[in-house]
């Protein structure tokens, strides 16, 4: 089938919803990852503070 | 002498009806040899895949068919998708994630940076079933072998130009790039400085990385998970501090070992019959179309963060949320110091441009994940 006989509006019309989908879920999962990040960073300073109090 | 005459069977291929495609073939092979050589566009790749297009494109090759050795390997290491994994695991021993760590709210760019690819799949659905028209869209991921993955595992036939698609605009982001953002930004908004405060991370923060995001991402979206997985176990094998040698291997023999084969495989796909199709010129044009908006959706979400942030960001380190490393990055660095020779954006840039290797593993198992509900298109 060429090109143009393959040429669908609503196909295009139907991907859209895939466009705000997949762009709201990385963004949730990016999100999600820098919280457990800033989570990580802040036990782990916590912890290194606690060992330089002790020494 | 007639037992001869299979001596010019190839000859006499080349000549008649249609002979022409290998020649045309050829050519694309010597061309793709010459921009690796010459231009050094990603010559770990371009190279192989040039020299195995005019391989598989010679008539009647024995590389190819049954029980031709590229379609062995094809079959052993692309079908399954075993060749990218085991390239990530050394792409991830190579990756430094101390930027985004001692600044993680730069990951966010390496998010908004992923738009490319969902708009290019949106574009590419007018001409193409959705499975195609999303493979073509993870060319937006600029990263080659997440390309190959979620190409193959939907099932794609365009795979070869796919493939020569993602890794030349790689190879071409520096030449992409900087018109995009260039249009996008003002002289002000380009000589924003941001200083560095660059934070002690802690060994251990580094050792848990690698694990968190794996187990985050698979949670979130499993499909993700061979691809994550497999990056993050390269870092933490780089990271662990106890596996230098192992670090090592995967660095440099294993990702090269992989990448020879990739390249070389890959082209066992590039048969004249099936790459010389307007479909391909098109894959080639939606491709440049994904590599634009990526850029200019991280440019144009850095300047909406803009408008809240009594601090202002250098909107141009969106533009490095791609996976492209490090060019992307550097290029932005590099237009930050054209415009103000003492505005230093590596580490932000370089920062954004590694979330971006992150955000595109997980935007390529985001689409494996919302191909399943493809099905529900009646056209």
């Amino acid at each position: 089938m060429s090109i143009i006989e393959n040429f669908n509006f609503d196909r295009f019309l139907y991907s859209l919803q895939y466009m705000w989908q997949g762009m709201l879920s990385i963004f949730l999962v990016i999100g999600v990852i820098i919280l457990g990040v800033v989570a990580m960073n802040k036990l782990t300073s916590r912890g290194g503070k606690k060992k330089e109090n002790k020494e | 002498m007639e037992n001869l005459s299979f001596l010019i069977e190839g000859i006499k291929a080349l000549v008649t009806n249609g002979g022409w495609r290998y020649l045309v073939m050829w050519l694309i092979g010597a061309l793709l040899i010459y921009l690796a050589i010459k231009k050094d566009m990603e010559p770990t790749l371009l190279l192989p895949l040039g020299f195995g297009t005019i391989l598989v494109n010679i008539p009647f090759s024995g590389a190819i068919g049954e029980e031709g050795p590229l379609t062995t390997l094809f079959n052993a290491g692309i079908a399954n998708e075993l060749f990218p994994l085991i390239l990530f695991i050394g792409i991830g021993a190579m990756i430094d994630f101390g930027p985004v760590l001692s600044n993680p709210k730069l990951m966010i760019f390496g998010a908004a940076a992923q738009f490319g690819i969902f708009f290019t799949f949106c574009l590419a659905s007018l001409f193409f079933d959705l499975p195609d028209a999303a493979s073509i869209g993870i060319i937006g991921a600029a990263d080659g072998p997440t390309a190959i993955v979620v190409a193959n595992h939907l099932g794609s036939k365009y795979l070869p130009a796919i493939m020569v698609a993602a890794y030349s605009y790689m190879a071409l982001v520096p030449i992409i790039q900087p018109p995009v953002i260039r249009l996008l930004t003002t002289k002000k908004e380009r000589m924003i400085r941001m200083p560095y405060a660059g934070k002690q991370i802690s060994k251990t923060t580094r050792i848990l990385f690698p694990i968190v995001i794996t187990v985050i991402a698979g949670l979130v979206a499993p499909s993700s998970v061979a691809l994550v997985g497999f990056l993050m176990f390269g870092n933490l094998i780089r990271e662990c501090g106890v596996l230098d040698s192992l670090s090592e291997t995967a660095q440099k023999v294993l990702a090269n070992l992989v990448t020879i084969f990739l390249g070389i495989t890959i082209a066992s796909q590039m048969e004249a019959a099936k790459f010389l199709q307007w479909e391909t010129l098109l894959i080639l044009g939606l491709g440049l179309f994904a590599f634009v908006f990526d850029t200019a959706g991280g440019v144009l979400f850095a300047k909406f963060l803009n408008i809240f942030l009594k601090k202002k960001m250098n909107p141009m380190i969106g533009a490095a949320g791609i996976s492209a490393f490090p060019m992307s990055g550097r290029v932005v660095h590099k237009m930050g110091l054209k415009e103000d020779p003492q505005n230093f954006l590596l580490m932000h840039s370089i920062g954004v441009n590694v979330s971006g290797q992150i955000a595109s593993v997980i935007a390529g198992g985001l689409i494996l994940a919302i191909a399943g509900s493809f099905g529900g298109f009646i056209g």
